[in-house]
């Protein structure tokens, strides 16, 4: 997802240039070129702008979509709207997180994985669903998740090229 | 084919190209329309699109045949979809490797690849026609029928269905007070929740002084388990931004912003381009088709928090700060966004303003009810047959939806409840299947319409259990700003996730009743005020249900894991001991008779073992 970070400055310039003051946009561009939220860049972003670090702060912890940590080379995000928790994206989660040894919000320690979840991604008609790299995974069990996230592992293990990175991250071809 | 994008200066020049397109979506028209939506592209409409391509051009060179990538074609159970025209053939679940088959047929034109129709249930005969499938026969769609015909990202396709034609009629000799009257007599009413009468909003803001004013389409569409809003974006975006501009002739306002939640990065790049072509053509800037009307609009993506459906936190985070609501009056017609007099309004509702124009009130107002004009398209999902997209006038009634339409539940099972409304929404039951679906009948019964979510629940389904799931998202969701949302929900959830836990006692039950009624009445905004309807409308009609949990220790449903547990029956089980090696618990051993048995003590109900299973030995009790 994050390609080449750009140098702070020029990130700040940019979004300052683009966004004037609305911290939200702002924020919406940092994280789209370092995929997370950086300290550093946030302090930097404050003083240039003379908006408080504590509203920034405030801003990034209030919306979902901001993540103040790194995330894993590999992202999954579970469904867990209406119809994919009645059924079974509960017991998706838990295999998922047994497997990796993380909770949901989590990065496992190698920084391969991190699990999210997400309130709908409105393919309710293939609920449960799971999104790996950008491909979508739909009515799934416990097991087969199990099996999908096992299989990339060990891929990963294996050194395995980097075989989604930028072709699949964002696309939404998937199975179901 | 289609001319080049050349701005349009007068009406004239845009209906002498509307005349060079007639027939351009003529039913009789060779065409594929291939469903481009989020469902289908999971289900591998992608290849499917590239593989009709590839055989197009090989057999089809000299182009009579015209493939079309569309939105939601509505039946998402059966993706990915395919529609053939002449005769709207509809094909279901189809692969790649059907895309020879299907052009040839399509250019010989003799009639439907047998084997990729829909097979009705109770006939058991094979059904060509899309219309005559049940699914869709028993809906009048008037707002998704565009999704079957029109390329999104072509604004042509939407000028040949006569697109853009109700702002013409409106620039042409309508005044803002007349407009106005017609969205009264239409009975058109905000599609993104309360309900409430648009013109009574529009009124308000264009009465206000002061020439700054805004236009807001609100497309922060967070309701789990509904996709109405992202469907129209995605399939038939210009209807949206045509609504947009009549609103903003209405009130006299030049600015317009469609506030798009972040998870819908389609919709965002759909409506994006039609946000240009629109520009380019010249229905949106300066000076629009030489009527001195000026008007242009912009897309703000949110960052993903539910509270900014609520409209005051949706200006708040439009703005670029933390979208929390704030107390109402003054409405945003008053003082929105920028403190500006403010029109917010919901997608599916701007997209039924060019239709009320174009159609007249009177005509329009034909299909709904008394205080409700128009069609409601529904998300309707969870344990039904026919899960998908689903567009019925008001007053319909629920029965005719879940069963008529959604073709009852899946696997034979029984019906228990209907969610309608969202997370914030209620539960309703089985004797409650005949209410029609309306914004005052839907409340009478303890539910609300929300933005029109309906989620079907079987028999399987625990109540207590997805209370517990609600109050869990709102507790997440709960901006924190009214202690009573903030505190009372976290109470809830605490209480009914001790009920679902074994713990609870029947004087949590009066506990729970009282604190949702708290919550109900001192929250500020709309969603805490709504915030405690899970539990109500699940305590008025499912009580006995809570009673079992609380009394007997017992979840009827057998989904509260801490009261009920997995055994294998011992007459089906195998031995074969595929259960035990699934078990990351360890809780499988194999038994002196070589048959297995679950520890129910080290058992943590996770399910994997049933899955395993090949001879459906595992069941719950």
């Amino acid at each position: 997802m994050c390609k080449r970070p750009l140098e702070v400055e020029d990130v700040l310039t940019r979004v300052i240039v683009a966004n004037g003051a609305s911290v939200v946009t702002a924020l919406q561009e940092i994280q789209n070129n370092y995929g997370y939220l950086p300290e550093e860049v946030l302090r930097a972003f404050s003083r240039k702008t003379g908006i408080p670090m504590v509203d920034i702060f405030n801003t990034a912890t209030f919306y979902n979509a901001f993540s103040l940590e790194p995330r894993g080379r590999h992202q999954i995000t579970v469904c867990v709207g209406t119809t994919c928790h009645i059924r079974g994206a509960g017991m998706l989660i838990e295999a998922v997180s047994r497997l990796l040894e993380i909770q949901p919000g989590e990065v496992t320690p190698d920084r391969e994985f991190s699990l999210e979840t997400v309130n709908c991604l409105g393919c309710c008609a293939f609920a449960p669903v799971m999104v790996l790299d950008g491909k979508y995974y739909g009515n799934l069990t416990a097991g087969k998740a199990r099996e999908i996230v096992g299989r990339i592992r060990e891929e990963a293990a294996e050194g395995a090229p980097e075989a989604d990175e930028g072709e699949s991250g964002g696309s939404r071809e998937g199975v179901c | 084919m289609a001319p080049a994008l050349k701005r349009f200066a007068a009406p004239e020049e845009v209906m002498k190209v509307r005349q060079s397109l007639e027939g351009r979506l003529d039913g009789n028209r060779p065409r594929l329309a291939i469903c481009g939506d989020t469902g289908c592209t999971v289900c591998g409409a992608d290849g499917l699109a590239a593989a009709v391509k590839e055989v197009m051009e090989r057999k089809d060179p000299a182009g009579r045949l015209e493939l079309k990538v569309t939105g939601c074609l509505g039946f998402c159970e059966q993706a990915p979809v395919v529609l053939v025209f002449p005769g709207a053939y509809f094909y279901r679940k189809v692969k790649a490797a059907d895309a020879e088959e299907i052009v040839e047929k399509a250019l010989l034109q003799e009639g439907p690849v047998a084997r990729l129709l829909y097979t009705d249930p109770s006939s058991g005969k094979k059904i060509a026609c899309a219309g005559e499938i049940p699914f869709y026969r028993h809906q009048e769609r008037v707002l998704l029928d565009a999704n079957w015909h029109v390329n999104p990202l072509d604004i042509y396709d939407y000028l040949a269905r006569g697109g853009y034609a109700a702002l013409l009629k409106v620039l042409g000799g309508m005044s803002p007070g007349e407009v106005l009257g017609e969205m009264k007599e239409a009975r058109l009413r905000g599609r993104g929740g309360a309900g409430f009468y648009t013109w009574l909003k529009w009124e308000l803001c264009r009465t206000r002084a002061g020439s700054k004013k805004y236009v807001i389409c609100n497309a922060d569409e967070g309701d789990p388990g509904a996709f109405m809003d992202r469907s129209l974006l995605e399939g038939n975006p210009h209807a949206v931004l045509e609504g947009m501009l009549i609103a903003g002739y209405a009130i006299g306002a030049v600015e317009g912003i469609v506030y798009l939640r972040t998870e819908y990065p389609t919709a965002v790049a759909k409506l994006d381009q039609a946000v240009r072509q629109a520009r380019e053509l010249g229905f949106l800037g300066e000076d629009i088709l030489g009527s001195g009307f000026a008007f242009d609009i912009s897309i703000v993506r949110g960052a993903g928090a539910f509270v900014c459906g609520e409209e005051t936190a949706l200006i708040r985070a439009a703005e670029g700060k933390v979208g929390e609501p704030r107390q109402k009056p003054p409405f945003p017609a008053e003082s929105g966004y920028r403190g500006r007099p403010t029109v917010i309004n919901n997608v599916e509702t701007f997209a039924n303003v060019p239709l009320i124009v174009n159609r007249g009130a009177v005509a329009y107002r034909a299909a709904g009810t008394e205080n409700s004009g128009g069609t409601k398209i529904f998300c309707l999902v969870g344990k039904v047959n026919n899960s998908g997209l689903v567009e019925v006038p008001f007053g319909t009634p629920l029965r005719k939806i879940v069963f008529d339409i959604g073709g009852g539940i899946k696997g034979g099972k029984r019906f228990k409840a209907v969610q309608t409304g969202g997370p914030s929404g209620g539960c309703l039951p089985e004797e409650k299947l005949d209410l029609r679906v309306d914004f005052e009948d839907l409340a009478g019964a303890g539910s609300i319409m929300g933005s029109g979510g309906m989620i079907v629940m079987d028999e399987d389904t625990c109540v207590v259990d997805v209370t517990r799931y609600f109050l869990n998202f709102l507790k997440d969701e709960s901006c924190g700003k009214c202690f009573s949302c903030r505190v009372g929900v976290d109470r809830m959830l605490e209480i009914v996730g001790g009920i679902t836990e074994g713990a609870g006692s029947e004087e949590d039950l009066a506990l729970l009743e009282e604190l949702a009624l708290v919550v109900k009445d001192t929250s500020m905004c709309g969603l805490g005020q709504t915030a405690a309807n899970p539990v109500l409308s699940t305590l008025r009609y499912f009580r006995s249900e809570y009673l079992a949990h609380v009394r007997e220790k017992r979840c009827p449903a057998k989904v509260c894991r801490a009261l009920f547990r997995y055994r294998v029956d011992e007459d089906l089980c195998s031995g074969c001991g595929f259960c035990a090696r699934e078990c990351s618990a360890g809780a499988i051993g194999e038994g002196p008779d070589g048959l297995y048995l679950i520890d129910p003590a080290v058992c943590n109900r996770c399910g994997v073992c049933v899955e395993a299973c090949a001879s459906d030995a595992i069941t719950k009790e």
